[in-house]
Formats: structure tokens, C-alpha cells, sequence
């Protein structure tokens, strides 16, 4: 899974995005050791202090834990994760009733729409 | 003008955090009834990636070798380090020049060699390994290099040093948009952390990812310095399209006062 960073948004928020969804998808196991901003930084191809910003976030998310000895590690507490998760999730459901709005669909229809279009196995 | 966040380094020393690496005060330089430099007022942090943006003939090259001493100011001041360019700063300055300078006969190890006896802060072993990451052989006469070759090796001297300021024109002008990313991502990965890296460019959508700040000059003058992030979170634009935005609206106002 690649860094896509487009145009018009801060660097480092989308980067920060990105990150979350590595870690609470597990791309990044809980407990492992989580990558240097160098490293990082030359994966997405963007500036070492940009990432570092991103980094800034997610420790500050709870996501990232610093140790003196062992270096950068991804949480192991499940709790901070799942609450991730949920945030993701919230936020991309948010995004799916702005869209359905757009379309004449309120959110009771919308929320309709999914239950229906959820419930259904065959394409 | 937004004034940049300062953002450090892990590990860099605080003094080194804060100082004023490059300092240019009210500088002019004039060829002839041309004002290539016309009052640029610019200060850059020491652990940045600076990107000199501006049109054709907005003086970024004049901008640069007045850094690196090259030419001298008509007026007005330009300090590196707290020095004026000259013998003491050429040590802390990597200037990768905007075209090539290096005899045809010579081979790519016989630059490696004269690099290393020029330079203290050459670093032999990252040459080596940067020549094998962009694929150049060390025996090879300059002679049978491809222009876009040509600027890789180029950039892989300038890249080897460990110093303060780059001082990069136009690295990625010459090679096609593949050697581009290939081209910056040996910049992000080689310069010194502590160092600043000052590159000129008019190619800014390949570029903008890679920098902290960027410096807008136009005729001669600094029209914006702002970082990176702070003109998407302000615009809601890329600096590229903030750049076309800006410099478009310029040629257009100067299209009602001449008749094309």
C-alpha cells in the first residue's frame, strides 16, 4: 500500500490518515516496531519534517508509543486501537451520508439503503 | 507573509535549531539597466528544504551564486553563516551549478578523486554507494554520458559532501520525470540533516512534496515565504497551483498595458 498524497491538503494530514489506517488494519502489528520518520519519510518521498509532524500526531493519538531503549513501537493496548477503529469508521460512514445527501437520499434513507444494500450476497 | 513554523530536527542541537543560516538584507544586483536582484530581504532556518521558485528570469540563478560567491552584490547584503560569501564559506556551501563544468576526457572516478581532494567533508564511501543506486559506472568517460547521466553525476558529488547549505539549481531540469523522483529521493536521502538545502526550480509539482518552505521570487524580489503546509492549509491549493495562480495573473496584468 502506497503513501497517495494529492494536492490541495496539508502534507502531513494526509499522511497522518494514512499511518492510522496501517496501524489499526494491522499493516503495522500491534506491539512491532514502528519505522523511523527517515524511513518513512523516504517511502512517501516527502520531507523528513513533514513526516515528523505526522509522527507527532499519531504519538500524540496514543497510536505510537516512544521508549527510550526500544525506539518507536505501535501500542499494544487494544482499547486505543478499537477506538481508532471507530473513529475511521464514523468518519467514513459521515462521509457516505454527505454523499447520499448530494444525491436526495436523508439520512434515514440512506441509513435504509445501507441496511438493504448490506443485507444482499449476490452481486 | 506568513513567517514559516519552525520545526527541528530529532537531535539537532538547539542553537543549531535556531540559527540563521542564510541571511540576505536589501540585496540588489544589477546587470547593465537589467535589475536581476531588486531588495531581497530573506532569511533561511538551518535543517530545511527551501524551494526557490520563480519564473524564467526572476533571478533565482543570481540569487544563488551571489550565496556561493560567485558573483558579487551591486548593494545590500548576503550572509552565510554570519560571513560573507568568500573562502570561508565556500567550505560549508555544496553548489551543484545549473550546467556542467567538467572536462570530457575525465572519467567519473577521476571526479570522485578531485572531489575528495577538494573537499573535507567528502564523503568517498556515499559516492560509491550513490553511484550504484543511480547506476553510474565509475570508469566511464564524461564524455559518454547522456545529458540526464551527466546531472545524476553531478548531483551525486554535490550529494556526497556533509555540509551546511545546498545550494541545488535547477537538479531536476534535464532528466525525465522517472529520474526525477529518482533524483529527489537521493536529495532526501543523502543531504546532511543539520544542513539546509536551497533548490531552484520551475518544476514545483514535482518538487512541492519534498519541501518545507517555499520562496516565491519575482523580478527580482521575494513575493512569498511560506511553508508548504501553510499554503495548502491557507489556500486549500498545491504550491503549484497557488505558483500558476499568481504568476498568471501577473502576465495577464502586464498583457493590458502591452499590446500582444
Amino acid at each position: 500500500m502506497d503513501f497517495a498524497i494529492q494536492s490541495s491538503r496539508p502534507i502531513w494530514q494526509q499522511l497522518t490518515e494514512q499511518l492510522r489506517r496501517r496501524i489499526v488494519t494491522g499493516v503495522y502489528p500491534a506491539g512491532s516496531r514502528f519505522p523511523t520518520v527517515r524511513e518513512l519519510a523516504a517511502e512517501a518521498g516527502v520531507n523528513p519534517n513533514t513526516m515528523q509532524r505526522a509522527m507527532g500526531q499519531l504519538e500524540s493519538d496514543g497510536l505510537v508509543i516512544t521508549n527510550r531503549t526500544l525506539g518507536r513501537t505501535v501500542t499494544d493496548r487494544e482499547d486505543v486501537l478499537e477506538e481508532m477503529r471507530r473513529r475511521l469508521a464514523t468518519e467514513r460512514t459521515e462521509e457516505y451520508f454527505k454523499d447520499m445527501e448530494t444525491l436526495g437520499y436523508d439520512r434515514a434513507a440512506a441509513a435504509e439503503l445501507a441496511r438493504s444494500e448490506g443485507g444482499r450476497t449476490d452481486e | 507573509m506568513t513567517a514559516p513554523r519552525r520545526r527541528s530536527w530529532p537531535g539537532a542541537r538547539e542553537e543549531e535549531r535556531m540559527s540563521e543560516l542564510v541571511k540576505c538584507t536589501a540585496l540588489r544586483r544589477d546587470f547593465g539597466p537589467v535589475k536581476a536582484l531588486d531588495g531581497v530581504d530573506l532569511t533561511l532556518d538551518a535543517g530545511r528544504i527551501v524551494g526557490l521558485l520563480g519564473p524564467n528570469g526572476s533571478g533565482k540563478t543570481t540569487l544563488i551564486k551571489i550565496l556561493n560567491g560567485l558573483l558579487q552584490p551591486s548593494s545590500g547584503e548576503a550572509l552565510v553563516n554570519g560571513c560573507r560569501p568568500g573562502p570561508a564559506t565556500k567550505s560549508l556551501i555544496s553548489y551543484l551549478p545549473d550546467r556542467g563544468y567538467f572536462p570530457d576526457w575525465m572519467r567519473v572516478s577521476d571526479m570522485i578523486d578531485m572531489f575528495a581532494d577538494f573537499y573535507i567533508d567528502f564523503d568517498r564511501r556515499k559516492a560509491e554507494d550513490m553511484c550504484r543506486s543511480l547506476e553510474l559506472e565509475p570508469g566511464q568517460r564524461i564524455k559518454s554520458l547522456s545529458k540526464g547521466t551527466k546531472e545524476k553525476m553531478q548531483l551525486m558529488l554535490v550529494m556526497s559532501r556533509q555540509a551546511r547549505l545546498y545550494l541545488l539549481d535547477e537538479p531536476i531540469a534535464g532528466v525525465d520525470p522517472a529520474a526525477r523522483d529518482f533524483i529527489l529521493h537521493t536529495i532526501l536521502t543523502n543531504y546532511n540533516e543539520d544542513g539546509t538545502v536551497l533548490i531552484s526550480t520551475h518544476l514545483i509539482s514535482d518538487v512541492e512534496q519534498v519541501l518545507d518552505e517555499a520562496v516565491f521570487l519575482q523580478k527580482g524580489r521575494v513575493v512569498l515565504h511560506e511553508s508548504v503546509d501553510s499554503i495548502r492549509e491557507r489556500t486549500g491549493e498545491s504550491v503549484d497551483a497557488l505558483f500558476r495562480e499568481m504568476f498568471r495573473a501577473q502576465a495577464w496584468k502586464e498583457g493590458e498595458n502591452h499590446a500582444w
